[in-house]
């Protein structure tokens, strides 16, 4: 961890305005922002740990626990509430195992929903580690999600 | 390269990509290697709907839906000289008929692309192209031919509007910050685009970069600024990208940074990654969030053109605003203030979504009307054996028009006037399917979780509000509950410090106001005239049902009873109202009903 954490601090110089940055680079890395890492953080801008808390807690990126393998997105935008989005949300949650947004228990899924991906005239969509799938329905997530999962066991 | 007696454009755009438009321009390129005609790609097109697109230039030839497969016949007719390929055509959605070029695109003839002009025709990450055509010549002009205050009075005559969409002047903002005494100041471009449903911003970025930044520079200049940020939220990794670029290609040509143009005015941007909060799009909380703090708003006066970024005069202005400064220079106060409406001028761009049958990009004269964006432009319903129900405009600060309202121009005023709001340019449609309850529950969900939590009556109050419209949706519904909502809605937008707060009960008072029967059923009735409410519905299989099994198959509770070729029957104990049964039915049958209201009735 330290090493990893001291060449981000390097391209810092510890400023108060650089704290969002600097969790930002810390969660690239790690996929989440580690109990150390905030402390560390708070020593190398000379911010108390809590305000470091304040500041990562304030805003919806940033998370305290690691990511599963699989990251699933739902978008819950407008465009993509008025045609199903909600039904879509909970056809992955049904498929993955998980009642809500959350992380499997085996880190296999991690499922979050976003305000917009921004690409509503592909309503609803949702994104599959990164990629984005459109004009989705519960027919067309199950299938998704079925093959991606297979995809992952041959590897 | 110019020689080039054809282009082929391939979009590449959020909405374009994610339909795998990069693999199809590497095949394209491949394809045409060796040969006269140049492949390039380029930022969002706007008919998102249609994608991937690719377009054939000088002609304009138009290809929708572009697939891998498609890209053989296109290099074959371009490659042997042939016609274009005709089953890639858009069709006309009406007469059915391929439209060979966007320029017989109704969705494309009737917009007017000023800040749009450069998304879907330039190669967004080369400046060459930019300055091809007539890139940072605006930029030249105010700082060799014009003074400061020349810049501040050519944008305060040219009319122009926060595009934000709050639709402060913009010529005003220039003209306090560049009053504010200062040597140090900051220009800021708000690309904190958070609004459910709203891709703007993201296109204008992705497709046209440097016009935002050659606006910005001219900002600098006007106000006497040296440093710019761009505060951009994380979830649009691809206008970073391409912002990156274009501001290192900035620099190199020494369009940014010490000595622009060898002149001796210096100005640099650096781009801030938004961490996704919305209120941050708030200029006194996005300030605070460069700053490294929570993203609160504070109370205003001083107004950050005084007191803002680290307590220096800082100018703060949305994209689009930005992108609309160098045509304001080039072509003249004049010409700019010659569009739109008396009082709302230019041009005005919108995400166009929701149930309509060309989503996408578009840009338009202000005072065009609704019904033109969204029937003439937009092609009208998605299902066209659908009706018309509603339009969202503002996003969460918005509301929702009426059919009634569709002859409403489009312009700042008249649109608050309506109850709803421009807003930075999101415009949802919705069809009768949409429950207009559920779309306020919605959005004050949306609020709700977005409410910074500093003003009790905004962090309370929406929470109230949330909670009762809930139980509207979910069949809960009280006699006076909609008299509660009204006078929680008055508290919230009086004492709220900052338009979070201030409009959040927006999206309730105009359903409120245009389609109080809706709410009124759901109470009363425990009906969801829209059968959209779960809590509320209930599915039946008619007696036409063959007995094929579809639904009886998908169903995963096991709710759907029924030998092969006879009738099926929903056990209403076991189902669990997730609508497969309804999507997987196949419409020749069309056995399966959605109920509400009495229906409960009915099954007792």
């Amino acid at each position: 961890m330290e090493e990893a954490l001291s060449e981000i601090f390097l391209q810092f110089e510890g400023k108060r305005e650089e704290i969002i940055p600097i969790l930002q680079r810390v969660q690239e890395n790690y996929t989440y922002l580690p109990e150390d890492s905030m402390r560390q953080i708070a020593r190398f801008t000379k911010v108390p740990e809590s305000d470091i808390y304040g500041v990562a807690t304030f805003y919806a990126q940033f998370r305290f626990t690691p990511t599963g393998r699989n990251h699933i997105c739902v978008c819950r935008g407008t465009a993509c509430h008025v045609r199903g989005a909600p039904a879509i949300l909970e056809e992955v949650a049904a498929n993955v195992g998980l009642e809500d947004e959350g992380t499997t228990e085996d880190l296999e899924y991690t499922l979050e929903t976003v305000a917009c991906i921004g690409c509503c005239a592909l309503a609803p969509a949702i994104t599959y580690n990164e990629e984005v799938h459109g004009n989705l329905t519960k027919n067309k997530v199950r299938k998704l999600i079925k093959a991606e999962a297979g995809k992952n066991g041959s590897e | 390269m110019e020689a080039n007696d054809k282009t082929v454009l391939i979009c590449r755009g959020t909405g374009c990509e994610s339909a795998k438009s990069p693999a199809i321009q590497t095949e394209l390129m491949s394809g045409l290697q060796g040969s006269d005609v140049e492949v390039k790609f380029t930022g969002c097109h706007g008919m998102c709907q249609q994608g991937p697109i690719v377009i054939v230039e000088p002609q304009g030839t138009f290809y929708a839906n572009v697939k891998l497969k498609d890209v053989e016949p296109i290099v074959g007719s371009l490659k042997n000289g042939g016609g274009p390929v005709e089953k890639l055509f858009y069709k006309d959605p009406a007469t059915k008929e391929g439209l060979s070029t966007y320029h017989d695109i109704p969705f494309y003839s009737r917009q007017k692309r000023l800040v749009l002009q450069n998304c879907g025709r330039i190669d967004p990450e080369d400046i060459d192209d930019y300055l091809a055509e007539g890139g940072y010549e605006g930029l030249k002009k105010a700082i060799f031919d014009m003074t400061p205050d020349a810049v501040v009075q050519a944008v305060l005559d040219s009319g122009l509007r926060g595009r934000g969409g709050g639709g402060f002047p913009t010529g005003r903002k220039w003209k306090f910050t560049q009053d504010a005494p200062s040597d140090t100041k900051y220009v800021l471009c708000n690309a904190d685009e958070g609004d459910p449903g709203a891709f703007m911003d993201r296109s204008v970025l992705e497709g046209d970069p440097h016009a935002v930044l050659e606006g910005m520079a001219i900002a600098g200049f006007a106000i006497g600024a040296q440093k710019g940020y761009i505060y951009c939220r994380a979830e649009y990794p691809l206008a970073i990208k391409r912002l990156q670029i274009a501001i290192e290609q900035a620099r190199e040509r020494g369009y940014l940074g010490k000595g622009i143009m060898d002149g001796d005015f210096d100005f640099d941007i650096d781009i801030f990654h938004g961490a996704g909060a919305f209120v941050c799009g708030e200029e006194t909380a996005l300030i605070t969030s460069i700053e490294g703090n929570r993203g609160m708003p504070r109370s205003r006066p001083p107004y950050p053109a005084v007191k803002g970024l680290y307590d220096k005069p800082t100018l703060l202005n949305n994209v689009k605003t930005y992108a609309n400064v160098r045509l304001i220079i080039n072509n003249g106060a004049d010409w700019f203030a010659s569009i739109g409406t008396e009082k709302s001028k230019g041009t005005a761009v919108f995400a166009l979504t929701g149930k309509i049958a060309n989503s996408g990009l578009v840009e338009v004269p202000m005072g065009i009307t609704l019904r033109e964006i969204i029937f003439d432009i937009g092609g009208g319903m998605l299902d066209p054996n659908k009706n018309f129900k509603a339009v969202q405009t503002g996003g969460p600060s918005g509301g929702c028009l009426p059919e009634s309202f569709l002859d409403t121009p489009v312009d700042y005023d008249s649109l608050i006037e309506a109850g709803s709001m421009m807003g930075s340019g999101g415009m949802v449609v919705m069809d009768e399917d949409t429950c207009m309850v559920d779309v306020a529950r919605y959005f004050l969900d949306f609020t709700e979780k977005e409410s910074c939590g500093k003003c009790v009556p905004c962090r309370l109050g929406t929470k109230q509000m949330l909670d009762i419209l809930e139980d509207i949706v979910e069949g809960r519904g009280k006699p006076g509950d909609i008299e509660l909502l009204e006078d929680l809605a008055v508290g919230i937008k009086a004492g709220s410090l900052c338009g979070l707060g201030q409009t959040a009960p927006n999206p309730v008072l105009t359903t409120l106001r245009y389609f109080r029967d809706e709410y009124e059923a759901h109470i009363n009735h425990h009906a969801c005239p829209a059968k959209q409410c779960k809590e509320l519905i209930t599915y039946h299989i008619l007696d036409t049902c063959v007995g094929c099994g579809l639904c009886r198959r998908n169903c995963s509770t096991n709710a759907i009873i029924g030998e092969q070729k006879e009738l099926h029957y929903i056990d209403q104990s076991l189902c669990h109202k997730c609508g497969v049964c309804f999507e997987v039915c196949p419409p020749k049958v069309f056995s399966v009903e959605i109920r509400t209201g009495e229906v409960k009735l009915v099954e007792s």
